[in-house]
């Protein structure tokens, strides 16, 4: 059957059914797993299905389950486990930093630590300092974790599918706005596309270009991709055409894929709802002039979250999203 | 110690302006949010957990205390606030995302903080723990009268926050109590699920600290064992765990509906089981229970229509405050 479109939740929770069907080294753990399937329902019905020894319910006991995670990974296992927010990697977060992340490098490569760990990230809702934060590059930053990001169903399927069959410690984030879950209310349309019924994996590490265009390039990656997106049809209008580029995978980065989309327009903003400072931003336009400083026609642009705690208010957040007003903006700067 | 009769007309009123004030934001949170649901819609945006059913914790824990103690509550504040005397008009601008909130819009909901008078919440779960041990050093330190007072949910007595702070109180005998809410749920998961023992309280014992359960969601009996515990740190004899079999009536946070519940596991509204419990006493007649409930809904509605006609922070606002 062709022309299922999906939406990344439902995408995403295919690929984990498969999986688990097949595999009994993957388990599933979290807060409300069981009842309520994982804050974006990745997990929704596995409880039923699956039972209580394959998709645990655990208690608020982040530093207890996660390092469980890692050390049932050590053990052959391949735990799936729901962080719901990012936020919350504070309780958690010398797992991730000190264990997940180093023990294949510490041990010689002898111990793998195959583990997945699902989590949200965003705002754009009101949820104030706590519950909106982005936060990929403080995790990012840690070497020995993969990092991926996808912002569309049919690469939150395929890397999905990626993620469960690596040997490492994946972070697999979702921009809570693009995944398509219901309190989030309607779905962004271009979150939505085609998704195989069979398994298929797409690949970390390489950038995807969902438009292509010559005048400029906005690089980004989850909610950022949908606003550039936007920002690309506005620009249209303006008889600009811009090219967005998906990152999709922060570790690995693939900064060659970058250079090449990025010679092609010249210009480049750089689009992320991460803090602005010391992120993502920084290392894509550092690894543009690195390799080749001479494609840039002009200094890059970046249009990122403020380094400013996310206030709760509407008319505060709205003033400090990258939205894509603001993208089309930044990317009229350089004509 | 002892109850007056003032006293138990004070939960009373405390524990209906509370049942107010989130039954009035409440119905606010469903405008502009129908037919689709989404948090971020509407005048009142992203989540809401309201304490329908907790308001005895809040009113009888806090009359056990004086103005110098310290508090930090959780994600599920408001019962604490409103007990607590929080400024209640700048609460509910604070709620609407208005510059004269408590923090001129940036807090929400889950962050509510009233230096003036001892109060701080947080939405991470646990995180109250630490810092009011933190505070309740600082009073020592200070050679000042206060105590502090976490309130967190029985979900959070899970997490690692809890047990490092308790052995760190029971070490240094500060004068602290975490008052756990054991309402049987957090979120879906209920306690007997996720908490090996059947009485947090009864891990006192392992911190070298006081543990108390208290069966009832009463206020008089909440006050009477708040004010044991609050005497027992008073007097330099180290920490409580108090916790209180109280309600959650109203679901997780708004839009949850709640299904995971049994049908025998319902809930008990304790409000009317106080107010029929003050008529039966004598405290109350049906005529001073009326004027009660009336006096604190016309202050709730007051409060609510500052909210409302208070102006939204300036965008550019956003920027102020990150730095001392
Ligand atoms: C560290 C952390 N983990 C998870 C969450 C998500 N969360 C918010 S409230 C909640 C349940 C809390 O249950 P409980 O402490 O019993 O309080 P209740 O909601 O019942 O009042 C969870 C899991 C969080 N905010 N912080």
């Amino acid at each position: 059957m062709s022309n299922r479109i999906l939406t990344m939740s439902r995408a995403g929770r295919e690929a984990l059914d498969w999986e688990m069907e097949r595999r009994d080294e993957i388990f599933c753990l979290g807060e409300d797993v069981y009842n309520f399937g994982g804050i974006f329902g990745t997990m929704d019905g596995f409880g039923a299905k699956y039972g209580p020894e394959r998709v645990i319910n655990t208690p608020i006991s982040e530093t207890g389950f996660i390092g469980m995670a890692a050390g049932a990974a050590m053990a052959g296992m391949h735990p799936v486990i729901d962080l719901a927010y990012i936020d919350f990697i504070g309780v958690c977060y010398n797992v991730l930093l000190n264990t997940a992340s180093k023990t294949h490098y510490m041990s010689g490569g002898n111990v793998k630590v195959p583990m997945t760990l699902l989590i949200g990230t965003g705002g754009g809702y009101n949820n104030a300092a706590q519950h909106s934060q982005c936060l990929h590059a403080t995790v990012a930053h840690i070497p020995g974790a993969k990092v991926v990001y996808p912002s569309n169903a049919y690469d939150a399927k395929g890397m999905l599918h990626s993620a469960l069959r690596d040997e490492n410690f994946v972070i697999f984030l979702t921009h809570k706005g693009t995944a398509g879950v219901g309190w989030m209310g309607t779905p962004i349309k271009t979150t939505m596309n085609e998704v195989p019924v069979d398994d298929y994996t797409v690949p970390f590490g390489k950038v995807a270009i969902p438009r292509d265009g010559s005048d400029v390039s906005l690089v980004s990656l989850g909610m950022g991709v949908h606003e550039s997106l936007k920002a690309a049809e506005e620009l249209a209008k303006d008889g600009i055409s811009a090219q967005v580029v998906d990152l999709r995978s922060l570790v690995p980065l693939d900064r060659e894929g970058l250079l090449s989309a990025v010679s092609k327009t010249g210009r480049l903003v750089v689009v992320d709802e991460d803090y602005l400072s010391y992120g993502v931003s920084g290392e894509v336009i550092a690894s543009i002039v690195e390799m080749d400083a001479t494609v840039l026609k002009k200094s890059p642009r970046r249009v990122c979250m403020p380094d400013i705690p996310i206030p709760y208010s509407r008319v505060m957040e709205e003033a400090i999203l990258p939205t894509a007003g603001r993208i089309a903006d930044a990317a009229r700067s350089l004509m | 110690m002892s109850l007056t009769p003032d006293m138990r007309r004070g939960f009373y009123r405390t524990m209906v302006k509370s049942r107010h004030f989130d039954d009035s934001m409440i119905a606010l949170y469903w405008v502009g949010k129908t037919p689709i649901f989404a948090f971020g819609k509407g005048p009142l945006p992203g989540e809401l957990h309201c304490s329908n059913g907790a308001e005895p914790v809040g009113a009888g824990v806090c009359a056990a205390l004086s103005a110098d103690d310290m508090i930090t509550a959780d994600h599920r504040p408001h019962h604490v606030a409103v007990a607590r005397g929080v400024d209640f008009p700048r609460m509910c601008a604070e709620l609407l995302g208005k510059e004269p909130g408590l923090s001129h819009g940036k807090g929400g909901h889950m962050h509510i903080y009233d230096p003036k008078v001892n109060f701080a919440s947080s939405g991470i779960i646990a995180e109250g723990m630490a810092p009011a041990a933190g505070m309740a050093l600082a009073r020592r330190l200070q050679k000042k009268p206060g105590i502090a007072v976490a309130f967190i949910g029985e979900g959070a007595a899970n997490q690692g926050a809890f047990h490092e702070t308790l052995n760190i109180v029971g070490v240094m005998k500060l004068p602290f109590i975490v008052v756990v809410q054991d309402n049987e749920w957090g979120v879906s998961t209920s306690k007997a699920e996720s908490t090996a023992i059947a009485r947090n309280s009864d891990r006192a014992s392992a911190y070298g600290m006081a543990g108390e359960y208290v069966e009832s969601n009463d206020a008089d009996d909440i006050y009477h064992a708040a004010a044991r515990a609050v005497a027992r740190a008073r007097a330099g004899e180290g920490g409580t765990i108090l916790e209180l079999k109280t309600a959650r009536l109203v679901g997780h946070f708004m839009g949850d509906q709640q299904g995971y519940i049994p049908p025998e596991k319902a809930q008990v509204d304790p409000l009317p089981l106080y107010r029929a419990k003050l008529i039966a006493e004598g405290v109350l007649t049906e005529d001073s229970a009326a004027a009660i409930e009336a006096e604190a809904k016309a202050e709730v509605d007051a409060a609510m229509q500052f909210a409302k006609d208070a102006p939204y922070p300036a965008p550019q606002d956003a920027y102020n405050h990150v730095f001392a």
